[in-house]
């Protein structure tokens, strides 16, 4: 118990003092989940779009696949992303393994699909509302999809932070892409992971405490934004 | 008066269900209202003719082209101000920038909203709603012009207005197309009747003829089934 409140004191004194290391690892956890968030969205926002609007074969297919794939494990995203860029693999010539592009890779890859799934739902249900009026104002199936992302904006951002929330959460895939390099490619949770099984909790627990005021921090944001809008926009 | 429209045999069936019959029409009214009991499927003729739905059989004939515009019984409003609500139709519409934004605060005008050009849209009543989707038709200069129960939420003051509205449409030479259940707007509005009944059409009459005394039995009794 002693101990726990020892580590607990350390960890607010780290926080506090702004340690260099402690808050250049939260930097490189946020740049790494937020660039995947936005390549995240930016390909599977008009993929979700699509698969609620578009009329072509497979359609239903590519419904379930997306929805599957929303809980895809983190591990075997990293495996695979791992093979594509070692030495030996595909793209192994560009030496991207062990960096942080190659964690923003990884985690691009798991949360697409958690986006294109989540927006696929509302651009859905916005399409069965609209769809008549956007047919009758001469709407092409492409245009209407843009028009429903558009509308949808703030709904949307849901699916942007519920893919956030995955990535700045998950341990996984940025742990074997990354390599967890001390200074280089170590994020929140891979040294959360490493911390704790080495016995030094201050750190692990500074940013425990750190992770997780931020995921509940951007969902405040999230919230208020929405009821704004909600107010604002209808 | 030639006819602008011409149906023939008209059809849609979806499965079991046979919701418009051998539909034969020629529409030829500045003004037409379609009248019947709910479920007559005077909503789904109108949207066959529109191109909304597609035919099992039949055709719909327009023997010359004629810019549409369709205003729904829930009016369908974008999550953006009034004004942008009006030009997004006429952009699809391929209107030139500028033109747009005569176009838009000349409809917003026509229909008494020009001073809630910069509101959001989806927050305004639902009589407001209406008559910017209203504006939004008006703004496309629609050569015909179908409404499908658009006053069936709305309260008395907005049901006179979008009333007002349609008949501004009409004199401008808009063709009207128009169904409804109620009575009282029918006789307002119509200069042709016509009156459908579990997906078929019981008669087609000018509207003074069809008030004074309905040939088809059915149209009779739903008039004093009304009146009652």
């Amino acid at each position: 118990m002693n101990e726990i409140s020892a580590s607990l004191q350390l960890a607010a004194s780290l926080i506090a003092a702004a340690d260099a290391k402690l808050y250049g690892i939260v930097a490189l956890s946020l740049r790494v989940s937020l660039s995947a968030t936005v390549i995240a969205c930016v390909v599977g926002m008009p993929i979700g779009a699509w698969l609620a609007v578009g009329r072509f074969a497979g359609r239903r297919v590519l419904i379930v696949l997306f929805n599957g794939m929303m809980g895809l494990p983190p591990v075997a995203v990293g495996l695979l992303i791992y093979l594509l860029l070692s030495r030996a693999g595909p793209l192994g010539t560009f030496g991207l393994l062990f960096t942080p592009t190659a964690m923003i890779i990884a985690q691009s890859v798991l949360v697409a699909p958690i986006v294109a799934a989540l927006t696929r739902q509302v651009i859905a249900d916005a399409w069965l509302e609209y769809r008549e009026q956007l047919r009758s104002l001469g709407a092409s199936r492409p245009r209407a999809a843009a028009t429903l992302l558009w509308d949808g904006r703030f709904s949307l951002s849901t699916a942007a932070l519920a893919g956030f929330g995955r990535a700045i959460a998950e341990v996984g895939t940025v742990m074997i892409v990354g390599g967890n390099i001390d200074g280089v490619t170590r994020v929140m949770t891979t040294t959360i992971a490493l911390e704790t099984s080495k016995g030094d909790l201050p750190l692990a627990l500074a940013l425990g405490v750190i992770l997780i005021s931020l995921v509940l921090a951007i969902n405040a944001v999230a919230y208020l934004l929405r009821g704004w809008a909600a107010r604002r926009w209808g | 008066m030639s006819s602008y429209l011409q149906l023939s045999g008209l059809d849609l069936v979806e499965g079991e269900n046979a919701i418009v019959r051998d539909v034969t029409l020629e529409l030829a009214a500045r003004r037409t209202l379609i009248l019947g009991p709910n479920g007559a499927g005077k909503s789904t003729l109108l949207r066959l003719i529109h191109g909304l739905l597609r035919p099992t059989g039949g055709t719909v004939r327009w023997p010359q082209p004629l810019r549409q515009a369709m205003v729904f019984q829930r009016p369908v409003m974008l999550r953006t101000t009034v004004f942008k609500n009006v030009i997004y139709g006429l952009k699809l519409a391929g209107v030139k920038d500028g033109e747009r934004e005569r176009r838009a605060a000349a409809a917003l005008e026509r229909v008494g909203l020009a001073h809630l050009g910069a509101r959001p849209a989806r927050v305004l009543s639902g009589g407001e709603q209406q008559r910017v989707a209203l504006a939004r038709a008006w703004a496309l200069e629609p050569q015909v012009l179908f409404l499908d129960e658009p006053t069936a939420s709305l309260d008395p003051a907005s049901n006179r207005e979008v009333e007002r509205i349609i008949g501004e449409f009409a004199a401008a030479g808009t063709r009207i197309l128009m169904t409804t259940h109620n009575l009282g707007q029918a006789r307002r509005l119509a200069d042709e009747i016509i009156y459908i009944d579990d997906g078929r059409v019981l008669e087609q009459a000018p509207a003074a003829a069809f008030f004074q005394q309905p040939r088809n039995a059915r149209a009779a009794a739903f008039i004093r089934e009304e009146l009652l």
